[in-house]
């Protein structure tokens, strides 16, 4: 039977993760390869590379860093941040990416995620949406979170899929750092909605938020950073966990 | 050296980057010298079935492909890959594969029950263990088949559980996770299927015909179990 999957994400500047802290068994947790190690070793279902860099320079070392991780990491590598263009989805495929995110570029120009889709097939094409409820109705964010576009995100999120997004990051800012669980409404609004697989974003902040995402139709996979960087949930003690409410789980 | 076929289809840095960190000399090619040369070939594959015959095809390497095979090359298909070695694929048409296993290519939505109909997504992406076909009933772990007479395969190996498998399962476990992304699957191949995995459907996992493999996940993106079952087919014998 197929398995939930859990994704830790990692956001990395200037060719180092951010947010990490000390873990057991790793030399430099500001490396990257060394983090998709430990994440690997700790039963990671996929792995999720942000590129938070600005400048030219570090997108240069982003590259290297990716193709350093593809070449010793073998699970599937997603990778967002700075993808505006079919060039930029080359660039990061090219160094062993299998999937690639597309937010803020995708609102910019929406047609990316069709020419993607045909170029490299849905499967290799995630719309992530960064979402918020304003009076009542659930709005569309760019930049990061910080800027309200008062696009209609469900709207977003299923034309998306027509044109050939296949898999969704479902960020909600309302949970997010709030460690009070994933925006549930949220997310069974758009499992509603949509057949494509759904990575639950935001407001992760124990195991049990897990098995509660978990018992919910649709939900394909939950993804967190900072309850993994900084060790309060374990990979291994959470799988274990959820094996023993129920949902499956790869081990 | 390990030829991984080049049609121009797919992503072959993470295969090629798998067989490299296993120590294996592997190379992207489409000279037909190379495929010759090598020691086992390697067929990858994303996309549509029709797209990716026709470039096959296109590249004049098919009669060489079967011709080594037949020789008693090792080939593993992978993916699409694995579906091309099929006689016929019905997606989105028909289309004759390279007929090297016996069986069809079929959608996985079109077979789903109707409770399963709209709950379960496809593409099929994700985690999926796999259920090792049982090739003999040599409990014992001997796999002689000259001693035990077991099997359909005369080159059955005993896995980590003492189970008689085919050698691609040599350091494999019944029950292990592999990744899959894909939305048609191999269907009427039993007598080649070496491996499946349950998504409403029986979705035929890995196959085999004489010296010519096929496995629907990718090896490659399947962590620690997916490294072995690339570093079995490199041992094979």
């Amino acid at each position: 039977m197929i398995t939930k999957r859990i994704i830790p994400c990692l956001d990395v500047r200037d060719g180092k993760v951010v947010k990490g802290v000390n873990f057991k068994g790793v030399k430099d947790v500001a490396d990257p390869v060394e983090m998709a190690k430990f994440y690997n070793d700790s039963g990671a279902d996929e792995l999720v590379f942000y590129d938070i860099t600005a400048s030219v320079e570090g997108r240069k070392i982003f590259s290297e860093v990716l193709t350093s991780v593809a070449s010793q990491i073998f699970i599937p590598l997603t990778v967002g941040g700075g993808i505006n263009t079919l060039d930029d989805f080359d660039r990061v495929l090219k160094c062993g990416a299998d999937k690639v995110s597309v937010n803020s570029g995708a609102i910019k120009n929406p047609a990316i995620i069709e020419k993607a889709a045909k170029k490299y097939g849905d499967q290799c094409v995630v719309l992530s949406t960064d979402i918020a409820l304003i009076d009542g109705k659930y709005h569309l964010f760019t930049g990061g979170g910080q800027k309200d576009t008062g696009i209609d995100a469900i709207q977003w999120i299923i034309d998306g899929v027509d044109h050939g997004a296949g898999e969704l990051v479902i960020n909600s800012i309302d949970t997010d750092g709030v460690k009070g669980g994933f925006d549930l409404d949220l997310l069974d609004l758009v499992a509603s909605k949509v057949n494509v697989p759904i990575i639950a974003s935001g407001g992760a902040g124990s195991m049990e938020h897990f098995a509660e995402l978990f018992r919910h139709d649709g939900m394909d996979a939950g993804l967190a950073a900072s309850i993994f960087h900084f060790k309060e949930v374990d990979i291994r003690d959470l799988k274990k966990y959820l094996i023993e409410q129920g949902i499956n789980m790869r081990i | 050296m390990i030829a991984i076929v080049d049609y121009g289809v797919g992503n072959l840095f993470s295969l090629q980057a798998s067989l490299k960190y296993l120590g294996f000399d592997a190379k992207v090619t489409g000279e037909k010298e190379d495929l010759k040369k090598a020691d086992r070939l390697i067929l990858p594959g994303v996309g549509a079935f029709e797209d990716a015959i026709a470039k096959l095809r296109a590249t004049g390497l098919v009669d060489t492909i079967i011709d080594e095979t037949s020789k008693g090359k090792y080939l593993l298909g992978i993916c699409l890959g694995m579906q091309l070695l099929f006689k016929k694929s019905y997606e989105y048409g028909e289309f004759e594969g390279l007929g090297l296993i016996d069986g069809d290519v079929v959608s996985i939505e079109d077979d789903l029950s109707p409770e399963a109909k709209g709950v379960l997504k496809v593409p099929h992406i994700g985690w999926n263990a796999l259920t090792l076909t049982e090739m003999g009933t040599c409990d014992s772990g001997c796999c002689d088949a000259a001693a035990s007479g077991c099997g359909t395969a005369s080159d059955c190996v005993a896995n980590p559980e003492g189970r008689c498998v085919d050698p691609l399962f040599k350091y494999t476990k019944n029950g292990d996770c592999v990744y899959f992304v894909h939305s048609f699957y191999g269907k009427n191949c039993e007598k080649s299927t070496i491996a499946t995995a349950e998504y409403d459907v029986t979705i035929t996992g890995a196959v085999r015909n004489g010296t010519v493999y096929g496995t629907q996940f990718h090896p490659e993106k399947s962590g620690k179990v997916g490294l072995d079952i690339l570093r079995a087919f490199t041992e094979l014998k």
